[in-house]
C-alpha cells in the first residue's frame, strides 16, 4: 500500500463523523445543474439514467407491438402496409433486444453492483459515462431513422442476402448494422467495468463464496458479453463491407457464404439470450431471500448453474439453423447441447422452490413477480426443450410457436424478475416505496394479459401460422385466435401502464423509505436510501454471505481512506484482502465529447468509408483530452 | 379479397396436427409425446410451488437446520436427476425420429423447387429429358409415393413448409437442400414460405395436390404440352397483346414467342387453382384484377403495372384464363 505524504486530518480515521460525511460529499459530489449532469461519473446517476432510458425504449417497443397486434387482428387488414410492418417488427425486435433487454440488465448492475460489493464507484467511471452516451446515440440513430421511414426492415437477425447489397436497398440495413456497433461498444464497456469492479473492488472480506448471487450473475453475464460480442462485430462489419465496398463475404456467387452470417450471428445471438436471462436469475436469487425470510437454498449450486449456463450458452447456436440444411449428425449434437441447458436451469428452479418451501413467504409485489416468473418461465423453458429437438423444430421453426416460446422466456424469464426488481430496489434508487396496491393490480393485469396474449400463439404456430407475416388470408383458420390475442394485449398494455403510473407516482409521492425496508441481507441496504454520492462513509468489512442478517447493527468497517480525494479500496481477487488504495476519477466532460466524436464517425461511415479516416481525428483529440493529466489530487497515485 | 375454396380436406389445411404425409405423421406423434411429458413436468412444478407457498409451517427460526437442509438437498438432487433422464430420453427420441425423415429412393419423382421473391418456380425432372416441364406455385404429386424436392433459393433465403406433409427446409442461395414428401391420402395441402424473405413474405403460399397415380400422369402429360392456341378472337387478341406488351419479357408461354424467365411460367396458368402465390382463385376476373393493379394487391412484388386499355385487359385475361 502506498502512503503518500498527506496531512493527517484528511484520513477518515482522523476526523469525526459529521465532518467525515461532509468532506466525502464534497469530494464525490456531482455539481448541480446542466454541467454537472453532462460531466458526472457517479455510477448511481448514470445507472439511474440508463435504467430510465431503457424503460423508455421498452415503452416505445411496446407501442410497436401494439401496432402489430392492431394490424393482425383482421385478415388482410390494410392499416399498416408490408413495408412499414416489416420495419415495425424489425424495430420491435432490435429495440427490445439491443436497446432494452441487454442495456437494462447492465444498467441495473451499474447502479447496484458497486453498492452490493461495498465500493464507492464502479471501475472506469468515465468509460461508464461514455458507454451511456454511446448507447443513447445508438438508440436515437435507430429511432430517428425509423421516424424518417428509413428504419431497418430485414428482421432483428438481418439475414443475408436479404440485408445484403442486392436486396436490402437504401441505407436501412446499414442503420441496423451501425446501431449494433453502438450497442456493442456500450455493452462491452460496461462488461469490462463490471468484471473489474467485481474482481478488484469488493469490500474486504467478501471472498468468492460471499458474493451476492446477483453480482455472480453479472460477472458471468459480463464474460458472456465479452466473448459473444466480437462475433456480431465481425458479422456486422462484414455486412457493412459487403454493402459499402462490394466485398463478397456473404455473396455465394463470388465464393461467399450465406450461412456464414447465420453462424456468426447466432454465435452471438444465442448467448445474448443468456446475457438477458442470467441477470434476471441473479435478481430472483437475491430477492427471494428477504421474501422467503431465509438464505437462498444451494448457494454453490446456484453459482455453478450460472457458470454452467454461461459455458453451455456458446455450444448451442446451431439450434437456430436446424432447417438450414446442415449435416444431420451435427444437428443431433446441438440437440443434445440445447437440451443440456435445461439442467442448470432446472437446478436453479429447484433451489428457488426449496427456498420458498423452507422459508416463510412475505407476499409483497416483488415475490408476486417471482412467482409469476416461475409459472411462466417453466413454460418457456419446456418449450425451449421442445424446439431443441430437431424433428420437433422442423415443424415449429419460424412459426408463432417460437414467438410464444421466446416471449415466455424473455418476458416471463427476464421482464417479470426485472419488474419485481424495480419494486424491490425502488426505495434504494429513489428513497421512496412503490405503492403496494398499484403493484398488485399491475402484477395481476400483466400476468393474466401476458398469458392470454402469448399462450394462444403456441396453438397458432401448430396451426401453421408463420412468423413475420404482415397479414394472413381470410380463409385460413387463424382469425379467431388473432382477435383474442389482440384483445388480450390490451390487458397486458394496461398492466404495463399501471406499472409506469406506479413508478412515476411513487417517485413523487411514495412513502419515504428507510435504509433497509425489506430487512434484506446484502450491502446495498447498509447505506441510506438513496445512497450518498460516496455510497459508504466507511467501507464495510464483510464476514459472511448475509452481512446485514449475521451482523445486524454491528457491521464492521475498514478505515484509512483519504477523504480529500476520490479513493477506494482494491482487494485481492479470491480472498478480497485489502491490497491498495486506488484513486477514482473525477467528473469530466471528455467522455461526452468522445461519445459525440465516435457517433459522428460511426454515422458518417454509413455513407462513406472515408469517415473512418477523417472521423478518427476528433476521436483521438477527445481521447487525448480524456486521459491528459489535470493536476487533480487523483492524478498523484 | 377472393377466398380460395378448401378442397380435398375439411378443417385446417396448413396444420402440424392435421397431417396426411408420412413424415408429418411421425412428427405429430413425437410432438404430442413431448408436449404431454412437458405438460406433466409443468404441472408437477406448479404443485410443488403451490405446496411451498401454502403449506402450514411451524414457527421455526429462519436459520437453516442441517436436517431440513439435507432433506431438501436430496429432493433437489432427485429433481435434477429426473430432469437429466427426461432430456436424455428426448434427445434419443429426436435422434431416432430425425433418421426416419428424408428417406428417398433412386427412382423417386424429383422436382426442383426454386424460391423467388415471392413465388415458387417448379421444374419436374423426369428420367428422360422429354419429360421435363416447368410450372409454378402448385405441386402435383402422386399419392403414396416418395417425392424428392431439390430446394434452391434463387434470390434470398426462403423456406419450404407444407406442415400437413413434412417439416420445413430452407432454400438457401448457393446451396442445394433436399426434402422428401409423401402424401398418404389424396387432398390439397397448403404450404407457405416460413423464412422471412422481404416485403411479401406473407403472400408466398403454394399448394400441394396429391392425387391418384393415373390422375397425376394425366396432369403431367397435359403440363408437358405447349400452350393451347387461342380458342376465339378475343383470346387471339389477348395473345397478341401479351406478346407486344412487356408481359412476354418476363413470362414464358410455351408454344408462343413469350420466353421470359423472370416471372412464373404461364403455359398452363388457367389450370392452376390460384394465382399470385395462393392469393386468389384463378378466374378471368382475378387475372384481370391482378394484371390491372398488381402493386395494390401485393405491394412491392416484382410485377410492374403495365398500362392497358380496357379491351386489352379483357382480351389478355380471357387468353390467360383459357390456358388450361
Amino acid at each position: 500500500m502506498t502512503r503518500p505524504a498527506t496531512a493527517p486530518d484528511t484520513r477518515d480515521i482522523d476526523i469525526e463523523r459529521t465532518r467525515l460525511t461532509s468532506t466525502l460529499a464534497e469530494t464525490w459530489k456531482t455539481p448541480p445543474g446542466f454541467w454537472g449532469a453532462l460531466t458526472t461519473v457517479d455510477h448511481k446517476i448514470i445507472g439511474r439514467r440508463y435504467i430510465f432510458t431503457a424503460f423508455v425504449f421498452l415503452a416505445l417497443g411496446g407501442v410497436l407491438a401494439a401496432l402489430m397486434r392492431l394490424q393482425l387482428a383482421q385478415p388482410e387488414a390494410r392499416l399498416i402496409g408490408p413495408d412499414r410492418y416489416n420495419q415495425i417488427f424489425t424495430m420491435h425486435g432490435a429495440n427490445m433486444m439491443f436497446l432494452f433487454a441487454v442495456p437494462v440488465m447492465e444498467a441495473v448492475a451499474v447502479y447496484l453492483v458497486p453498492l452490493m460489493v461495498g465500493t464507492r464507484n464502479i471501475a472506469f467511471p468515465r468509460l461508464n459515462a461514455f458507454s451511456y452516451w454511446i448507447y443513447v446515440a445508438g438508440g436515437a440513430l435507430l429511432w430517428i431513422a425509423f421516424a424518417l421511414d428509413m428504419g431497418p426492415d430485414v428482421g432483428w437477425f438481418a439475414y443475408v442476402p436479404l440485408s445484403g447489397p442486392q436486396y436490402g436497398a437504401g441505407k436501412r440495413a446499414d442503420i441496423w448494422a451501425q446501431m449494433i456497433t453502438f450497442t456493442e461498444l456500450s455493452a462491452l464497456a460496461i462488461a469490462v467495468e463490471l468484471v473489474v469492479t467485481i474482481f478488484k473492488q469488493r469490500a474486504p472480506g467478501m471472498t468468492l463464496d460471499r458474493i451476492p448471487l446477483f453480482v455472480w450473475s453479472m460477472l458471468v453475464t459480463s464474460f458472456l458479453v465479452i466473448m459473444a460480442m466480437p462475433a456480431i462485430m465481425i458479422a456486422s462489419t462484414g455486412l457493412i463491407l459487403d454493402r459499402l465496398f462490394g466485398t463478397h463475404f456473404y455473396n455465394p456467387a463470388e465464393g461467399g457464404d450465406v450461412l456464414l452470417w447465420q453462424h456468426l450471428f447466432w454465435f452471438f445471438g444465442h448467448p445474448e439470450v443468456y446475457i438477458i436471462f442470467l441477470p434476471a436469475a441473479g435478481m430472483v436469487s437475491t430477492m427471494i431471500e428477504p421474501f422467503a425470510r431465509r438464505p437462498a437454498f444451494g448457494y454453490l449450486g446456484l453459482v455453478m448453474a450460472l457458470i454452467a449456463t454461461g459455458i453451455l450458452a456458446f455450444g448451442l447456436w446451431v439450434h437456430h439453423m436446424f432447417v438450414a440444411g446442415l449435416p444431420r449428425l451435427g444437428d443431433s449434437f446441438f440437440t443434445a447441447s440445447s437440451m443440456a441447458i435445461a439442467i442448470p436451469a432446472g437446478i436453479q428452479m429447484f433451489c428457488w422452490l426449496a427456498t420458498l418451501w423452507d422459508g416463510r413467504p412475505v407476499f409483497k409485489t416483488p415475490l408476486l413477480f417471482i412467482i409469476g416468473f416461475i409459472v411462466t418461465f417453466v413454460i418457456g423453458g419446456l418449450t425451449g426443450v421442445m424446439v431443441a429437438s430437431v424433428p420437433f423444430d422442423t415443424q415449429v421453426h419460424d412459426t408463432y410457436f417460437v414467438v410464444a416460446h421466446f416471449h415466455y422466456v424473455l418476458i416471463g424469464g427476464a421482464v417479470f424478475p426485472l419488474l419485481g426488481a424495480v419494486h424491490y430496489w425502488f426505495p434504494k434508487l429513489t428513497g421512496r416505496m412503490m405503492s403496494e396496491t398499484l403493484g398488485r393490480w399491475s402484477f395481476w393485469l400483466i400476468i393474466v394479459g401476458f398469458n392470454a396474449t402469448f399462450f394462444p400463439m403456441h396453438i397458432l404456430g401448430l396451426e401453421g401460422m408463420p412468423r413475420r407475416v404482415y397479414t394472413y388470408q381470410p380463409d385460413l383458420p387463424w382469425h379467431g385466435l388473432n382477435v383474442f390475442i389482440s384483445l388480450s394485449a390490451v390487458v397486458l398494455t394496461a398492466g404495463f401502464l399501471l406499472f409506469f403510473i406506479n413508478v412515476l407516482k411513487s417517485a413523487r409521492f411514495g412513502e419515504v423509505a428507510p435504509d433497509n425496508p425489506w430487512d434484506a441481507p446484502t450491502l446495498e441496504w447498509a447505506t441510506t436510501s438513496p445512497p450518498p454520492s460516496y455510497n459508504f462513509a466507511m467501507i464495510p468489512v464483510v464476514g459472511s454471505l448475509h452481512p446485514l442478517w449475521d451482523e445486524r447493527d454491528t457491521l464492521p468497517v475498514a478505515d484509512g481512506l483519504r477523504t480529500d480525494r476520490r479513493e477506494l479500496i482494491v482487494t485481492t481477487l479470491a480472498a478480497a484482502e485489502p491490497q491498495a488504495r486506488e484513486a477514482s476519477p473525477r467528473n469530466s466532460i471528455w467522455p461526452l465529447l468522445a461519445a459525440v466524436a465516435t457517433t459522428i464517425m460511426l454515422i458518417w461511415s454509413i455513407f462513406s468509408p472515408w469517415a473512418v479516416v477523417w472521423g478518427s481525428i476528433p476521436i483521438a483529440v477527445a481521447l487525448i483530452g480524456w486521459f491528459w493529466p489535470k493536476g487533480t489530487p487523483e492524478d498523484e497515485s | 379479397m377472393l377466398a380460395v375454396p378448401l378442397t380435398g380436406c375439411g378443417g385446417n389445411w396448413q396444420s402440424v396436427l392435421d397431417v396426411e404425409g408420412s413424415a408429418a405423421i411421425s412428427l405429430k406423434h413425437l410432438i404430442i409425446l413431448i408436449v404431454a411429458v412437458c405438460s406433466v413436468v409443468w404441472m408437477l412444478v406448479m404443485v410443488a410451488l403451490i405446496a411451498a407457498l401454502w403449506r402450514t409451517r411451524d414457527a421455526h427460526p429462519t436459520t437453516p437446520e442441517p436436517v431440513r437442509e439435507r432433506r431438501m438437498t436430496l429432493a433437489v438432487t432427485g429433481a435434477v436427476v429426473a430432469t437429466i433422464l427426461i432430456i436424455s430420453t428426448f434427445t434419443v427420441l429426436s435422434f431416432i425420429a430425425t433418421r426416419t425423415l428424408n428417406v428417398a429412393g433412386q427412382d423417386d419423382l424429383t422436382i426442383r423447387v426454386r424460391g423467388l421473391q415471392w413465388w415458387w418456380g417448379l421444374e419436374y425432372i423426369g428420367p428422360h429429358p422429354s419429360q421435363r416441364f416447368e410450372t409454378a406455385n402448385e405441386i402435383h404429386i402422386p399419392v403414396g409415393r416418395n417425392v424428392r424436392l431439390k430446394l434452391e433459393g434463387l434470390d434470398v433465403i426462403h423456406s419450404f413448409w407444407v406442415p400437413s406433409l413434412a417439416g420445413k427446409q430452407d432454400l438457401v442461395p448457393g446451396r442445394s437442400n433436399e426434402l422428401t414428401i409423401r402424401a398418404e391420402r389424396a387432398g390439397v395441402y397448403r404450404g407457405q414460405c416460413a423464412e422471412f424473405c422481404g416485403m411479401q413474405h406473407a403472400h408466398m403460399a403454394l399448394l400441394v395436390i396429391a392425387e391418384p397415380q393415373e390422375d397425376f400422369e394425366r396432369w403431367a402429360a397435359a403440363q408437358r404440352q405447349t400452350a393451347t392456341p387461342p380458342i376465339d378472337e378475343e383470346a387471339a387478341a389477348g395473345l397478341q397483346t401479351f406478346l407486344t406488351k412487356p408481359c412476354a419479357a418476363c413470362h414464358t408461354v410455351r408454344g408462343t414467342a413469350a420466353a421470359g424467365t423472370t416471372g412464373p411460367d404461364l403455359t398452363h396458368v388457367g389450370s392452376r387453382r390460384t394465382i399470385a402465390s395462393g392469393m386468389f382463385e384463378t378466374t378471368r376476373g382475378s387475372l384481370a384484377a391482378w394484371i390491372a393493379d398488381p402493386q395494390t394487391i401485393k405491394p412491392g412484388n416484382n410485377m410492374p403495372l403495365v398500362p392497358l386499355k380496357p379491351d386489352e385487359l379483357r382480351a389478355i385475361s380471357a387468353y390467360l384464363a383459357s390456358l388450361k
